[in-house]
């Protein structure tokens, strides 16, 4: 790593990015599980909650088509756990202690770190895009749409990685990154993931479904799966996603000057 | 002292030991209160509207409907958590003194059967309590309330001697998915959301023979006060607990040779 600190930033950037991937490429529990459990899940719900296509409103004949968004949603917290999760180990480990003792710059760091989430969001967005299609879902808005998609996809799971990163950074152990998996869950589980907003009976659901910025990213995967073109639902997916990928960005800039500081 | 004594006498001490870690540790206890209690909350808050679905016939309301998920669901959890504990006693040593002191290794598995069965009780009670903050409606009898209760103990006392087994074999915490993810498969490949009848595709014809679709409808039939599927839920249950006493046995045998 010493010809790493003297060399350009795209170089550093390249062989931390690497570094990532590898890391992923070699634990296969890593790669399988994230990627296979939102898809088991995905084949559950749809046979579990067929019978809520039967509901006057409901906004497709098919729950698969309605559900094909929640496995691109939990394949985002995989990614952002397992980079968190990666990011600790390094500042445990002392990996990051040596890297400070070098000139590399912070924000090759954080991006070379984030290219192993990316990497992660790649493989999964078209995997579950694929199978999805394989099962019989329909994309409304065509391939132009399935590209947008996959673009979404990844966009929200590098928002999600941010956030794990930034969680790593501040609190420095794995445990603490774990912690935040049940937050994570959580805002899935209140959110429009399994159920359109405007069908939830209880108000106080509704609400905190309104409120939940993930309900509005996983509508707007959503409509370019079963409504077509709408360029709200997109906005506002993508838009939310920006926000977070800044917010958590600069938190994590933030954090990773602290921490090196104190190293 | 005779056998049976060293047993009851080992076993009440591990008992003991589990429940006084939990409940003095509110970090080991929360995860087994707050992971049923959020599915509930999440199922029964997100998705009542499938209620209103045709053919959709449960007589007491979707948060009765999915109580009953919750109860079965808490109970196999518990029983997850207690063989993470299992596990990380043999990870932290503790297990090995343990084995050491023991006359009697049988009374070791039961004592943490016992615990996770008190904390079941703990559990369901808790989540019994925001059902009825909930609004949930009971139909059953003190009985059939009765009946939920030894049902979900059951089950808690059969997912403790499948992760013990798992626990007392691989010694390492990092077991934790491999004891989780069969009891996860089998409770969500089971009518988790609508009734048997409204399951659609390959999960229905795996869920027609799954034990756990028998769990849920007797758990749900209990509820009700519609008693159903009593017999094979009992039936399964009988053997499935048979077959982890041996597995669990098997585990503790492992353990013994590794010393």
């Amino acid at each position: 790593m010493t010809g790493l600190a003297h060399s350009g930033m795209p170089t550093q950037v390249g062989l931390l990015a690497g570094r990532a991937i590898r890391r992923i490429v070699r634990q296969p529990a890593q790669l399988v599980f994230p990627v296979a459990f939102p898809l088991i899940l995905l084949g559950v719900n749809t046979s579990g909650l067929d019978a809520a296509t039967r509901l006057p409103g409901f906004p497709t004949a098919s729950y698969l088509d309605f559900a094909l968004a929640i496995p691109f949603m939990q394949g985002a917290l995989f990614a952002a756990l397992n980079g968190g999760q990666d990011l600790a180990r390094d500042i445990q480990d002392g990996f990051l202690d040596r890297l400070a003792m070098t000139p590399m710059s912070g924000a090759a760091l954080l991006a070379g770190q984030l290219g192993g989430a990316l990497f992660m969001g790649v493989i999964s967005a078209v995997l579950y895009l694929a199978v999805g299609v394989a099962f019989g879902a329909g994309i409304a808005s065509g391939i132009g749409g399935a590209l947008v998609l996959i673009v979404l996809a990844i966009t929200i799971s590098f928002a999600f990685a941010c956030f794990g990163t930034f969680v790593a950074l501040r609190a420095g152990t794995g445990e603490a990154v774990q912690g935040f998996f049940p937050l994570f869950f959580v805002l899935l589980f209140l959110s429009s993931a399994f159920f359109p907003r405007d069908l939830i009976e209880q108000d106080w659901f509704r609400v905190i479904a309104t409120y939940n910025p993930v309900s509005y990213m996983v509508e707007g995967i959503r409509s370019l799966v079963i409504t077509g073109w709408d360029a709200q639902a997109l906005a506002q997916a993508f838009g939310l996603s920006a926000i977070a990928i800044v917010a958590f960005l600069a938190l994590s800039a933030r954090a990773l000057r602290t921490r090196l500081v104190r190293t | 002292m005779s056998a049976l004594r060293r047993t009851r006498s080992v076993a009440l001490a591990v008992a003991w030991r589990g429940l006084h870690n939990a409940f003095k540790n509110p970090a080991f206890l929360l995860p087994s209160v707050l992971f049923p209690l959020f599915f509930f909350i999440a199922f029964a808050g997100g998705l009542s509207s499938v209620q209103n679905a045709p053919d959709f016939d449960y007589r007491s309301g979707y948060t009765s409907f999915q109580f009953a998920f919750v109860c079965v669901q808490a109970a196999a959890f518990g029983g997850v958590f207690t063989g993470f504990a299992i596990a990380a006693d043999f990870e932290f040593g503790f297990a090995r003194r343990l084995l050491l002191a023991a006359p009697n290794h049988g009374g070791i598995i039961i004592g943490y059967v016992i615990s996770a069965m008190v904390r079941a009780v703990f559990v369901l009670s808790v989540v019994f309590m925001a059902g009825l903050i909930a609004g949930m409606r009971i139909d059953g009898s003190l009985g059939d309330l009765a009946a939920l209760l030894t049902l979900a103990i059951c089950v808690s006392a059969v997912s403790t001697l499948w992760a013990a087994g798992i626990a007392m074999r691989l010694r390492t915490m990092q077991a934790g998915p491999v004891m989780q993810m069969p009891i996860f498969i089998l409770l969500f490949l089971a009518p988790v959301y609508v009734p048997l009848n409204l399951v659609a595709g390959w999960v229905h014809d795996v869920a027609r023979f799954n034990p756990a679709t028998a769990f849920l409808e007797a758990a749900r039939g209990f509820v009700s006060g519609e008693p159903t599927k009593v017999g094979i839920t009992a039936a399964c249950l009988a053997g499935m607990f048979a077959l982890t006493v041996l597995w669990a046995r098997g585990g503790m045998s492992s353990a013994e040779r590794a010393g």
